[in-house]
């Protein structure tokens, strides 16, 4: 089946409607990735957020907004009701809290440079289009564009032109030039490295026993038991003493890999 | 000759306690803080930057597709993201886009601005007529509780004051009244059509209201009403409208190599302008809450709050407003 080029989709055609000649060309960046021009010469490709993971922190968002409206607006009832308030005051816990849930993205994407808790909870951020944080311009328009996202309801428009654009943007993000991408959480491997520095293992087998010891819980118990034999028997490492239940000799296995490591991490 | 992987040994031995000091650095140092960061610091963080390119480039050759060049990457990003940000909105460059950018843009804009006007006036015009001719198509336009009171000798705006507190009927209208405006900005992205449609149907209930109320004997009564906050309103739906058919524009004959990039220009552009039309319409937001409603405000008070208000607007706008407005200029935080 052919595939289907979101370029192709027409609307957001280069002006010259010029299709990308390098959409099959290896070398090309990966078409989900945002290609950064490093400030060094080193360039970096930052992996896109598609709709799921866009839609995903959207409605992280939309439910800390509704709740701390709601409580808002609970509360202000509660206590206008306790003090038998004229019903015109009935405002004052409407108004507020219709301000927390409509001001909620433009206030909190300023103040936290382009990282919402909800987006922050699905791993994802907003960046400009050269990997920088986005300004307060930026960010104030990509939101006032959401009258438009919105239309007909529930960010249909939004969502089609997510799926639409090659960058996974909605007109907000167009108009601002921002782009949401996947937040990597960049933790060095220390003990592997500490144990390649110290010569006692090739960065492979190091980054392998790591990534192995740190997966563990996620592996499907008898394949991370094969891989623990397998990584022990080339480290040359004795197997014979395993003893009790297959739970137990997994526990075994995974201590055997966290001394090997820390052993050769001391030197 | 010493073969790749006791050379990455030998780099990562000497490089390992570097990334940990750097990795604690990043994690204690938040995002925000850099702006407040001495020349000194903001030099070490270049000069860290380019170290941290230095290291990757070579884990990159070294250990390719390794957990260690995929942190390095992150400590790169983490870095660049640092240094590469919008600069601080200082007064001067504020003085600067008031003086400067908005008046540039409201000269580009003024041409399309008569024509919103033109179109406005000739949606008034034809709902005047069509109620004129038709009076009982005001009931596509008007509420039944509207045309109960109108028909009764009362304009629906007299209740106001008393049915709403003014600071809450004043939030609720500049509320309502920012949204329409970004509505039609916004909508300019549907090739200027619908900031036609919006300026069309804005203008033919104008026109149809207009009609009825003059039917009625109430127009000198409407127009009292709207003296006050009327001119700057409509100036910036006008203004919002004449900005969403500029965008409308740079997607249809784009400026840039792309019609995204000549889009995201030209909203950038004219973001300034539509804040200044929100600030606007706050101000008349108070007016229509505090002032319009209130019959005991005479009509000469009115037209000065009006006239005034438009007034203000058009140096604003025209860059007047700031111009013999100094600024000190300060010397880099050494």
């Amino acid at each position: 089946m052919r595939k289907f080029h979101p370029a192709q989709a027409g609307f957001f055609l280069p002006s010259n409607n010029a299709l990308p000649a390098a959409a099959t060309d290896e070398r090309a960046p990966h078409p989900e990735q945002l290609h950064i021009a490093g400030l060094t010469g080193v360039d970096l490709g930052l992996e896109i957020a598609g709709p799921g993971n866009r839609s995903y922190a959207f409605i992280e968002d939309w439910l800390i907004r509704v709740l701390v409206a709601l409580a808002w607006f609970s509360l202000a009832l509660f206590l206008i009701r306790a003090e038998g308030v004229h019903a015109k005051l009935v405002y004052l816990g409407g108004l507020p809290a219709l301000a927390i849930y409509l001001l909620y993205h433009p206030v909190l994407e300023v103040l936290t440079h382009g990282r919402t808790p909800g987006m922050r909870h699905a791993g994802v951020r907003l960046v400009t289009r050269s990997g920088g944080t986005p300004g307060v311009t930026a960010l104030l328009i990509r939101n006032v564009f959401r009258l438009i996202d919105m239309l007909p309801s529930l960010y249909l428009l939004g969502l089609v032109c997510c799926f639409l654009t090659r960058e996974r943007v909605r007109i907000g993000d167009l108009a601002a030039g921002t782009l949401l991408v996947v937040d990597a959480p960049g933790r060095l491997p220390s003990s592997a490295l500490a144990a390649v520095a110290h010569g006692a293992l090739t960065p492979a087998a190091a980054e392998l026993i790591e990534d192995l010891l740190e997966r563990w819980g996620s592996l499907d118990a008898q394949y991370r038991v094969t891989l623990a034999r397998t990584v022990l028997a080339r480290m040359q490492q004795p197997l014979g003493d395993l003893h009790g239940s297959a739970e137990q000799q997994s526990r075994q296995l995974r201590e055997r890999l966290r001394g090997l490591l820390a052993q050769r991490a001391a030197g | 000759m010493m073969g790749p992987a006791v050379s990455a040994q030998a780099w990562v031995r000497s490089r390992i306690g570097t990334w940990n000091e750097w990795l604690a650095q990043s994690s204690t140092r938040p995002a925000a803080a850099a702006q407040d960061l001495t020349l000194e610091q903001a030099r070490h963080m270049v000069e860290q930057h380019r170290a941290l390119a230095r290291d990757l480039a070579t884990a990159r050759r070294l250990l390719p597709k390794s957990r260690t060049t995929a942190a390095l990457e992150a400590l790169y990003l983490r870095s660049h993201v640092q240094i590469d940000r919008a600069p601080r909105v200082t007064r001067a460059a504020l003085l600067h886009l008031a003086r400067e950018e908005i008046p540039a843009v409201m000269a580009s804009l003024l041409p399309t601005i008569l024509w919103i006007v033109a179109l406005l006036l000739a949606s008034v015009g034809a709902g005047w007529w069509l109620i004129t001719r038709y009076p009982e198509l005001i009931s596509l336009i008007a509420s039944p509780s509207m045309i109960d009171q109108v028909e009764h000798g009362h304009l629906w705006t007299s209740d106001l004051f008393n049915i709403v507190p003014s600071s809450m009927l004043s939030l609720r209208i500049l509320s309502n009244n920012i949204t329409v405006t970004l509505m039609m900005f916004c909508s300019g992205i549907f090739l200027g059509l619908g900031v036609a449609y919006f300026s069309a149907l804005n203008g033919l209930m104008l026109g149809a209201l207009l009609a009825f109320t003059h039917q009625h004997g109430l127009a000198g009564a409407l127009l009292t009403f709207a003296t006050a906050h009327g001119p700057v309103e409509l100036s910036t739906m006008c203004i919002a409208g004449a900005a969403g058919i500029k965008l409308g524009e740079s997607v249809l004959r784009p400026t840039l190599p792309s019609r995204r990039e000549s889009f995201e220009s030209c909203a950038r552009r004219l973001g300034p302008v539509l804040g200044s039309c929100a600030l606007l319409l706050i101000g008349c937001g108070i007016i229509e809450g505090f002032v319009s409603p209130d019959p005991r405000v005479p009509l000469a008070v009115r037209l000065a709050i009006g006239i005034g208000w438009w007034a203000l607007m058009l140096a604003f706008f025209s860059g007047r407003l700031f111009a013999w407005t100094t600024v000190r200029l300060q010397a880099p935080a050494q």
